[in-house]
């Protein structure tokens, strides 16, 4: 479960942050062998663990003047602080890469530190010019001087070494609805710490739903937010249809027999986690014949219908009948019976998962849909989703079958109703009543539900439209 | 019972060796410890009360000549001087600028009476410094005890920490109690008149007290002092309901731990309550009027301070806005906090909390005082003084006897300011000449950790040495290297210190770290008796001790002149 989360799809990753892992795993000595002049770059220090890049406050010194070992060479404001970063040699600051007031991926060079006055020249000479220095980062071997010493200067503040494997769960919400003391949606009210937490995770909080007094967002929300996609892997939903599945992601390396404290993140996971029990869920199955939806599919999928279209409209045009199963509870008094219909897919991307939002799956037409997915995935590859388009489902659909899982079942997110966990359909002998055997394809669905909203007879009855639509599919093609 | 009088006499025997030149021994009755507002010093404060009770009790029996002078000092509280007044001294008011004019006025030999309406030990005692120091002594605790990495990197593992609001109340009202007794049984012992009442003053040397109406008593004092010092501010359209929307008066009995509280005014009093209610779980908003937050701190060490006290913790702030209108929670609504721009007025939204501290600062309580008549109008409501506390009126002419103290005069607005302007003032009525230096006191703010300063912020006194035409240098040291605040692993801090290099003046020293307000005392007497930079290089300190942040921060300074004092004796040890 850990790695999962350790690696969940960060939107915000610089490209830093992957070569800081290099950086870490890297064989120091062989950088030493190396060492030709004697020229160290000082490093943009990660000063906390959420910090993915840091601001250069001030210089402290200029260029030319002398360093001593210890001294503060820059104030570095990170999203948690200000902070001195004190060189760890003697020399001369050569050159700085970063001026004041401009930003820096972590672990990217931002100055150069000559060891002699004779080598500042030098050290100038290799500077590469300000405005590329976000890129310095990734060009690393185009910088002539010994970056693979991975020395240089660090944070004088105590940094947590863990620091590198900060998650930045990026912006992930639930729920579509409207604060209740926000003025019809045009302001946000959230509570200091969790505006705070929300700028650190890098939570956007419109459409936060808030369970506080007066319907504020406070902290709770917004970890429940953030974890509400990582809640769909943590329940098993794992990767879903697209190919990009099948890449397996990279798990981190744990050493056994340690014991690793959470990140912040693993610690707002868990407590929700045990937050999850706090609302009454119950499960309900179903067996779905499929062989009339694969006959669908092998027909109109020239025309670019994808499955999970499929899958969502199927799905929504159920809910379309049976609104209780579309609602949510909030306050653990009241119904939310949700305007739109909303499909979540959960998506594997990069090791992590995403939850992309197929909107109005009702009203849209199948073939428009599966154009929306296609162009959802791909934002979703290039991390460039907007809030709106990964948290405003109000159902959630998690497909394992592409991996021959034929039932799991779904740990429900937070500020939605219901979530369904689809197995993989698989040839089946069915004996009919009519005393005949025969070959069918069949796949198991099972639904995880608030029980405050739905009931076990919703479900039933959902379930039953669902696999009228999907035994007789010719609607979804209306 | 024998050991008993020697052992508390002790104090006032080893206080007359060293003041011997200073005050005639018939006086020296009282120990020092109790001239000062003595709210740190209760457990010494008691003592020296008990020691002279037992003096007083071994009068009869034991006719030494220092008992005598105890008890002509003890019983007659003075005798009132020629010129047919019922007092020498009468102040009005019993904070802690009233009561240490009190005590010194008695170590004075003058008689001496203080008028009080409400009860002994003012703002500060009551619903001020002291019950704040309850709170944050919680606030500190818990705040220690919840930070997990801080406490595993000692080593130790502590279960979820936790409180009980009423307890914590409760040690803060107890606190207050116990000060306020302490300070009462302190100037009854002394045999300090307190006459109850509000006092009036009606022309000069010449006041009532009393509850108003006929039941006032009249009396004559050869000098007056006024002592009545203030109460909160509360700016216009703020509706204060004393639940959902307070000022410091209510939130120091913490009747309630809101979710989330608006603190306006990030001044001392505020930013101490957003260190208190954050440790405690709340959420703190703060609304500053000015562009930044903790105005009025040197602005290196404001910086700092936000670094550490504002931006990790559960706070946000708005700045450069003022609170136009504050509508306490009723009928299921939350507090309304409408914003303005604090130049232009425009809108700038509304925030909606659980209740709001007013923490905008505090108004001069001088009503009732009867200064109309004797021609004295207040500015802005404080009593207008010269630099020796002696009342101005309209016409810009003293008036004779009358002076006032403390946060009615609004020159310094801190209980110690006021107790150290009653004693230059007492100093002045007993024939000796004196100007308190109000650059040689320090002021701190007890958060976690404690910020405290004295003298010249910097911009301050870089205008000071333009304008005058003197250089002017800084130096600075930190906590991270110092042995015992890396042994309590609190290394966050700094001292700065702002000086002439050509004299070795200090000018001023700002502190933000560990035990900050304990440290400043180096520096501020140092201010107070004009000792220069060069000679303080060569005083020790203990190690490993915070105190030698100071240390290092005086030997880092480079000053152009060297040690001018004498080469002492050589002490054989």
């Amino acid at each position: 479960m850990s790695h999962v989360l350790h690696t969940t799809f960060i939107p915000t990753t610089k490209t830093s942050l992957r070569r800081q892992f290099r950086k870490i795993h890297h064989n120091p000595t062989a950088g030493r062998i190396q060492i030709q002049s004697k020229i160290r770059e000082i490093f943009m220090p990660a000063l906390s663990s959420t910090m993915t890049e840091g601001k250069i406050v001030s210089w402290v010194k200029s260029e030319g003047d002398k360093l001593s070992k210890g001294e503060s060479v820059v104030v570095v404001e990170s999203d948690k602080a200000d902070m001195d970063v004190e060189s760890f040699y003697d020399g001369y600051l050569a050159s700085i890469i970063v001026e004041e007031g401009l930003s820096a991926p972590i672990g990217s060079p931002i100055a150069l530190l000559a060891e002699s006055e004779d080598e500042i020249a030098l050290a100038k000479s290799q500077t590469p010019s300000s405005s590329t220095a976000a890129d310095a980062a990734s060009e690393k071997d185009t910088t002539t001087t010994n970056t693979d010493d991975g020395v240089a200067a660090v944070a004088s503040v105590k940094v947590s070494t863990t620091s590198s494997t900060a998650v930045d769960l990026g912006s992930v919400k639930v729920g579509s609805g409207v604060h209740l003391a926000s003025e019809g949606g045009k302001r946000v009210v959230a509570s200091p710490y969790a505006k705070k937490l929300a700028k650190e995770l890098g939570l956007d909080l419109s459409g936060v739903v808030g369970s506080g007094p007066n319907g504020r967002v406070v902290a709770k929300d917004v970890e429940a937010a953030v974890v509400a996609a990582a809640n769909v892997s943590v329940s098993g939903t794992g990767p879903a249809v697209a190919p990009e599945a099948a890449k397996s992601s990279g798990r981190a390396v744990v050493e056994l027999g340690s014991v690793v404290p959470f990140t912040t993140m693993q610690g707002a996971v868990s407590r929700n986690m045990v937050e999850s029990l706090s609302v009454p869920t119950f499960r309900v199955g179903y067996t779905i014949t499929t062989d009339a939806l694969d006959a669908l599919y092998k027909k109109i999928k020239s025309k670019g219908v994808t499955m999970t279209a499929l899958l969502a409209k199927a799905t929504a045009l159920a809910l379309v009948k049976h609104p209780v199963v579309n609602s949510s509870c909030r306050d653990g008094k009241s119904f939310t019976y949700n305007s739109q219909i909303n499909i979540a897919v959960a998506v594997a991307i990069d090791g992590g998962l995403i939850t992309p939002v197929l909107q109005d799956a009702d009203k849209i037409d199948l073939y428009s849909l599966s154009r929306k997915w296609k162009e959802l995935v791909d934002k979703a590859r290039a991390k460039q989703l907007q809030p709106h388009e990964y948290n405003s489902g109000t159902f959630t659909l998690s497909n394992l079958g592409m991996f021959g899982v034929d039932r799991f079942d779904a740990i429900l997110p937070p500020g939605t109703g219901a979530i369904m966990a689809i197995g993989a359909s698989q040839p089946s002998l069915i004996g009919n009543k009519d005393g005949r055997i025969g070959l069918k394809s069949q796949m198991q669905v099972n639904v995880t539900a608030d029980h405050r909203v739905i009931y076990g007879a919703d479900l039933a009855a959902f379930l039953q439209t669902l696999a009228i639509i999907i035994e007789d599919p010719k609607d979804l093609t209306l | 019972m024998q050991s008993a009088i020697s052992l508390s006499l002790s104090p006032s025997s080893s206080i007359t060796r060293s003041d011997c030149s200073v005050a005639a021994n018939a006086y020296l009755c009282t120990p020092r410890s109790l001239r000062f507002c003595g709210l740190r010093r209760k457990v010494f404060e008691s003592k020296s009360f008990h020691s002279l009770k037992v003096s007083t009790r071994l009068v009869p029996c034991s006719r030494e000549s220092n008992f005598n002078k105890v008890c002509a000092a003890l019983q007659s509280n003075g005798t009132p001087s020629k010129g047919g007044f019922d007092y020498d001294l009468v102040i009005i008011g019993a904070g802690v600028g009233g009561h240490g004019a009190a005590l010194h006025a008695v170590e004075k030999g003058l008689k001496t009476a203080i008028i009080e309406g409400d009860v002994i030990g003012g703002t500060c005692v009551n619903r001020g410094c002291v019950p704040s120091k309850a709170l944050l002594a919680v606030s500190g605790r818990m705040r220690e005890l919840q930070n997990e990495h801080h406490m595993k990197s000692f080593g130790l593992q502590v279960a979820a920490a936790g409180y009980d609001r009423q307890g914590v109340a409760d040690h803060a009202n107890n606190l207050a109690s116990k000060i306020r007794s302490n300070l009462t049984n302190s100037m009854k012992a002394l045999g300090v008149d307190i006459l109850t009442g509000t006092g009036t003053i009606l022309g000069p040397q010449k006041l009532k007290f009393g509850k108003g109406g006929s039941g006032d008593t009249f009396v004559t004092a050869k000098d007056i002092i006024i002592a009545t010092g203030s109460v909160p501010l509360v700016p216009k359209g703020i509706e204060v309901d004393g639940k959902s929307v307070i000022t410091s008066d209510h939130a120091l009995k913490l009747e309630f731990v809101p979710e989330w509280i608006a603190i306006v005014g990030s001044g001392y009093i505020g930013l101490e309550f957003s260190d208190v209610y954050t440790a405690l779980g709340s959420e703190v908003t703060f609304i500053e009027a000015l562009d930044q937050l903790m105005p009025g701190f040197d602005p290196e060490i404001g910086k700092l301070a936000q670094r550490v006290l504002i931006n990790p913790r559960k706070i946000d702030y708005h700045t450069g806005v003022f609170a136009s209108k504050i509508t306490p929670a009723k009928d299921g609504k939350p507090v309304i906090i409408e914003l303005i721009d604090a130049k232009t007025k425009e809108p700038k939204g509304t925030v909606e909390v659980d209740a709001a501290l007013i923490a905008t600062g505090r108004a001069p309580f001088t009503q009732g005082l009867g200064l109309e008549n004797i021609n004295v109008q207040t500015q802005r409501g404080f009593v207008p003084v010269d630099e020796r506390m002696r009342v101005i009126d309209a016409n810009g002419m003293l008036v004779p006897h009358l002076y006032c103290i403390g946060d009615a005069n609004g020159k310094l607005m801190l209980a110690h300011a006021a107790s150290a302007q009653g004693i230059s003032v007492v100093e002045q009525v007993s024939g000796n000449d004196h100007v308190l230096n109000h650059l040689s006191i320090p002021a701190a703010c007890f958060t976690h950790p404690e910020i405290s300063m004295v003298g010249l912020t910097e911009p301050q006194a870089r205008e000071k040495a333009e304008k005058e035409g003197f250089e002017m240098s800084i130096t600075k040291t930190s906590f991270k290297a110092n042995t015992k605040a890396l042994a309590e692993n609190e290394g966050e801090g700094l001292a700065k210190l702002i000086y002439r290099p050509d004299t070795g003046e200090i000018l001023g020293v700002h502190i933000f770290g560990m035990h900050a307000a304990d440290l400043i005392h180096e520096a501020s007497n140092a201010i107070a008796m004009g000792t220069r930079i060069q000679d303080l290089k060569f005083a020790v300190h203990a190690h490993p001790t915070l105190s030698e942040v100071l240390d290092e921060l005086f030997k880092s300074a480079k000053v152009k002149v060297n040690s001018s004092s004498p080469i002492a004796q050589p002490v054989a040890v």
